[in-house]
């Protein structure tokens, strides 16, 4: 296994595999030709404004729209009840959580909104502008009831219960349990013990959610041209409730503008679009903009944690004990479900290290606020900033150096395969060859020095660490077996066109971050031929295998794989063919560069193009009884672990003002060791993105909330994105530990920043701050935080 | 969202922008820059029927030298254009200084002077800068031209002096004088944004005691906030520890920061204390001194 690719053939032709090879949609997208849904235009077309929650509990007594409908340009005003009898509500559960409970959600409510900036109606008419104009003019009369806002009190007697049925608001509750917690906390040498908060915040996409639904009644089916990152999940979606044979849906995602797991999800406003276009028999269009969307995209990291950790005299941790406490809005979202962050949050927490006993609870609530769901790194930035912020206290207590405390506690290389004390399976990772690297590329002894020296003239500066583990590859133990139809196979397509260029279909998508020059990197050296060659087909149900889409650091380790496989084996159909016109043994042939040539000498025999055109057009010359298929399909499912896990680690070099309590990124770093590295520059990019990411959770963004439940941010003016003026240079390195679940051995790297950078600045902060004897542990880490835990406002 | 229905007028002259105005009711918002204005559209925030553009009119641009005392800014001079000016970098550099501070580049470029005062944004670097250069802002209507001492003009939360059917034509600053010294300062969690707190303030020195020094902040009340006391505390003395001090405490009774997204006012009040003595040590030389 794993044999393709190795470094030393780096210079062979069509080596593609490890190099940092262009991507070929970019100038289409910098140019500004690429193809969002908001560019296409079909005749016929309407759109939609929807007229969103004012309250964050509410019975709806009326909606009034007769007013709306006097706008000229304005064609229908849609309530939920509008649409109830076109469409089937769904329950955002998993059999396999254990216990977990959530109320039917339609589209549109009918009698009850339930967070501000629900959808209640939609307008439609000629223009988004018309439809405003019309939504503006809908009267909805409400009759206020008591919301549940904080998560702290929503299982408390006296707070409303959201949906009476469930009898509370708790959705999910879950113990993850090993070992004899209390009696290592009873003989410990230190404990140390701290609350956390993560704020809730939202993925923000370039675009934003957009959809424009299509349905024909002329031959019944339903297109849907969709900004989603799983387009074959909401084909069954969309035929399942709308009540449509999933043949005759069709999801089309041509470039999508970003998605961060935001765009994974079923957003009833979206299916209230394809209900619409089906009752309309149009193409209705729906466009989020920026206002609507910090309401109504997906929220997540709403968490309080209260954690715990027991170190013996040697330093080494004996036990972690945490409590995890998130508000996830209303309803759980559908399928994919709102409790599998605090579900991650007790399964990673403690992850990189070796102990023995662990105990983790999470409580899952629901809440009147926005729904909250997967989004980028769901639940490691969570579960890493207690662990290391436990270790740095740790640390502390029992007088270790932070690199010194983790060297002694991190799993030591080559002890894999293993479990962790939450239960995960790991193949191999490399904490300590990461840590190595980390120190090395960082010269950690300088910078603790320059601190130092600096401390005496009064400039303040902190270094933090992060060690974490990433989930990836997901198998189908992620969504499957609870009964969600997700898929954790993909498929990849490939043939080969009579001028001997290659096309590849893949179930897996492109949001941006470089999928389908990965696949065509993969195909390219697969096959054999220059990678001009190979084009890529992604983001369309007709056209591309079943699969799950791009999301969870699946695209490549697990898409990746399908395209190997398939690409080896038209490779072999190619050889085959050749075989028989050259008169030779198969074997003895290889194709390279877009050539048949002699194996061993490389000596050519025979373009590719020449092949292609004879098996085309002169089939006639060819043995009767020779298979000519120039095209093949492979699907591939990880088997033995339920998830390939990756590791890595981080640091953050910072200078605080402790006037001001403003914090200066300097420095980042982050080695991970993501597998078989298939493009180092689109990896380092995917690292970088998802640390700045964690920054923005870190230092900036927060979607705060009044007692009553109103969203206090509205624009980008208020929530606070990273923006590149802040960002440090942040240096990337890598260890590679392939899976060997594959030939490719690829694993996911696309959450790894996301799921290191706000420990390790919060950890840096701290040690900045901790000569003065402060700490900040509730992100985002303001300056008015900074200042309060000084003591000085 | 989209921007409400409305109508747009480009006008050519200026007696042409009063009458386009005038047929347009006093709802009618006029664009000068449209760096505030059209956000508000597009958010569905304003509804004023029409807008009557006023980018063109060369009768508003410009900046010169009047007499050997007064640099005129016509209202419609961009903020770049004010950034790179060799008058206002010579004369009044605490504009050339403040340019920097206001958003990004492409704000910049369109955002015009007039615009930013008449649109009056408390966090605003501009408003804070003239109110503590004494500029003076020359209003017009159809008929006359009146000026507007810029203490006076910034009358509440986006609120002005001017009256209806008057719109900025130009501003005008005194020169700086021989020994003046002046400083801006803001605190903003990213460049570019508008400050959490700041600012803009001037002084003359004579050695090294502080003549008639102004400190006008942003950021932290309805308008620009003058700190008459804090000035008080520190006129006629010298930029000693205990003097900046007590400007500080001071600044308790000058100001009253209404909350924000940033903080409370507790929080503000002290970003303005830090903001105070970072200013003196610049208007005193301080932090040159400590430099070299």
């Amino acid at each position: 296994m794993n044999e393709i690719a190795d470094p030393g053939s780096i210079d062979r032709p069509n080596s593609y595999i490890g190099k940092s090879v262009p991507r070929p949609n970019v100038k289409k997208l910098v140019e500004g030709r690429g193809q969002y849904v908001d560019d296409i235009v079909l005749p016929r077309m309407v759109h939609v404004a929807l007229v969103r929650s004012s309250l964050a509990h509410a019975r709806i007594t009326g909606i009034d729209g007769a007013d709306a409908l006097d706008v000229p340009g304005v064609l229908a005003v849609f309530t939920g009840g509008d649409l109830a009898a076109h469409c089937a509500p769904w329950v955002g559960v998993l059999a396999h959580l254990k216990g977990m409970k959530s109320a039917p959600q339609r589209p549109l409510p009918i009698d009850r909104a339930t967070w501000v900036g629900e959808a209640l109606a939609a307008v439609v008419a000629e223009t988004r502008a018309i439809a405003e104009d019309g939504a503006a003019r809908v009267r909805v009369s409400y009759e206020t009831l008591p919301a549940a806002v904080d998560m702290g009190t929503a299982l408390e007697a006296g707070t409303a219960i959201i949906h009476p049925e469930l009898g509370d608001n708790l959705c999910f509750e879950r113990v993850n349990e090993t070992g004899n917690v209390e009696q290592a906390f009873a003989a410990a040498h230190k404990v140390v013990e701290a609350t956390f908060h993560t704020a809730r915040h939202t993925g923000v996409t370039l675009e934003p959610r957009s959809i424009l639904a299509d349905y024909n009644r002329a031959s019944g089916k339903l297109t849907v041209y969709h900004s989603t990152q799983a387009p074959h999940m909401m084909q069954g979606v969309f035929a399942k409730h709308l009540g449509l044979p999933e043949g005759d849906v069709r999801v089309i995602c041509a470039d999508v503008g970003g998605s961060y797991g935001i765009k994974v999800h079923v957003y009833p406003d979206e299916v209230a679009v394809a209900a619409i276009a089906k009752i309309m028999g149009r193409p209705v269009k729906f466009i989020a903009d920026r206002l609507e969307s910090f309401s109504s995209d997906i929220h997540a990291r709403d968490h309080r944690i209260k954690g715990r950790m027991a170190v013996d005299a040697n330093g080494r941790i004996t036990a972690i004990d945490i409590d995890d406490l998130t508000g996830i809005g209303p309803y759980s979202v559908y399928p994919r479900t709102s409790a599998v962050e605090g579900n991650q949050v007790v399964s990673l927490v403690g992850g990189p290290y070796d102990f023995a006993n662990y105990h983790a609870k999470t409580a899952v609530v629901f809440q009147n606020k926005t729904p909250t769901s997967q989004y980028r790194a769901v639940g490691h930035p969570i579960a890493t900033a207690i662990t290391e912020g436990l270790v740095d206290l740790a640390a502390e207590a029992v007088g270790l150096d932070p690199v010194e405390f983790r060297r002694r506690n991190l799993m030591a290389d080559g002890t894999y395969p293993r479990t962790s004390a939450a239960g995960l399976k790991f193949e191999g990772l490399s904490h300590i060859a990461s840590l190595d690297k980390l120190l090395a590329m960082m010269d950690y002894a300088a910078l603790r020095s320059e601190q130092e020296r600096l401390r005496g003239e009064g400039i303040h500066r902190g270094i933090g660490l992060a060690a974490f583990i990433e989930l990836t590859n997901p198998s189908p133990f992620m969504y499957g077996i609870g009964g969600a139809r997700i898929s954790a196979q993909d498929g990849c397509t490939v043939r080969i066109d009579p001028d001997g260029s290659v096309v590849a279909a893949t179930g897996v998508t492109e949001q941006g971050q470089g999928t389908e020059a990965i696949m065509r990197q993969i195909v390219a050296e697969g096959v054999g031929v220059p990678i001009e060659q190979v084009r890529v087909v992604t983001g369309d149900t007709l056209t591309t295998p079943y699969g799950g889409g791009t999301w969870a650091c699946r695209g490549t380790g697990i898409g990746g794989e399908a395209a190997l496989q398939s690409a080896i084996a038209v490779k072999g159909a190619v050889l085959a063919i050749a075989g028989a016109m050259l008169q030779a043994q198969p074997e003895t042939l290889d194709l390279t560069n877009g050539e048949i040539v002699e194996r061993g000498t490389g000596r050519a025999r025979m373009p590719l193009a020449e092949l292609a055109r004879i098996v085309y057009f002169r089939g006639d010359t060819l043995p009767a009884d020779l298979p000519r298929e120039l095209i093949q399909t492979r699907h591939f499912i990880t088997k033995q672990y339920p998830f390939a896990f990756t590791n890595g680690i981080q640091a953050s070099y910072l200078e605080l003002d402790v006037e001001t309590g403003l914090v200066k990124l300097l420095k980042h770093w982050c080695v991970e060791d993501c597998g078989r590295v298939i493009n180092p520059l689109l990896v380092d990019e995917q690292v970088r993105g998802g640390i700045v990411q964690g920054i923005g959770a870190a230092l900036y963004e927060e979607c705060p909330y009044s007692s009553d439940g109103q969203v206090l941010v509205g624009s980008m003016a208020d929530y606070l994105v990273p923006m590149a003026a802040e960002m440090p240079d942040i240096e990337v390195g890598h260890v590679e530990t392939p899976t060997r679940e594959s030939l490719l051995g690829a694993k996911g790297a696309g959450e790894a920043g996301t799921a290191g950078a706000p420990a390790a600045i919060m950890n840096a902060i701290n040690d900045a701050l901790r000569p003065l004897r402060a700490k900040v542990l509730a992100q985002p880490f303001t300056p008015e935080r900074i200042l309060a835990a000084l003591g000085k406002v | 969202m989209k921007a409400p229905p409305l109508s747009y007028v480009r006008a050519a002259t200026l007696s042409e922008a009063f009458q386009l105005w005038r047929d347009a009711g006093p709802d009618a918002r006029l664009l000068a820059g449209g760096q505030s204005l059209l956000a508000t559209l597009a958010f569905r925030l304003s509804d004023p029927g029409t807008l009557v553009d006023i980018v063109r009119l060369h009768e508003l641009r410009g900046i010169s030298q009047v007499g050997g005392t007064t640099i005129r800014v016509g209202a419609l001079a961009t903020h770049a254009e004010l950034g790179r000016h060799d008058l206002i970098r010579r004369h009044l550099p605490l504009i050339a200084e403040a340019v920097p501070l206001i958003a990004h580049a492409a704000v910049r470029n369109r955002g015009t002077i007039g615009g930013s005062l008449a649109f009056a944004d408390p966090a605003a670097e501009l408003p804070a800068c003239c109110v503590a250069l004494d500029a003076m802002i020359v209003a017009r209507n159809a008929a006359d031209e009146r000026r507007i001492p810029a203490a006076q003009f910034f009358t509440g939360l986006y609120a002005t002096a001017l009256r209806p059917y008057e719109l900025i034509a130009a501003v005008e600053f005194p020169i700086a004088k021989p020994g003046e010294r002046t400083a801006v300062l803001e605190l903003a969690r990213r460049s570019g944004d508008y400050a959490m707190a700041g600012v803009a303030a001037k002084t003359r020195l004579a050695g090294a005691t502080l003549i008639e020094p102004q400190l006008v902040f942003f950021g932290v009340g309805d308008r620009p906030v003058v700190a008459e006391r804090a000035m008080a505390t520190i006129s006629g003395q010298q930029a000693l520890p205990a003097t900046i001090a007590a400007a500080q405490a001071a600044l308790a009774a000058d100001l009253d920061p209404p909350a924000d997204r940033h903080g409370s006012g507790r929080t503000k009040r002290h970003f303005a204390r830090v903001l105070l003595a970072r200013a003196l040590a610049r208007l005193a030389g301080l932090d040159e001194a400590r430099a070299a």
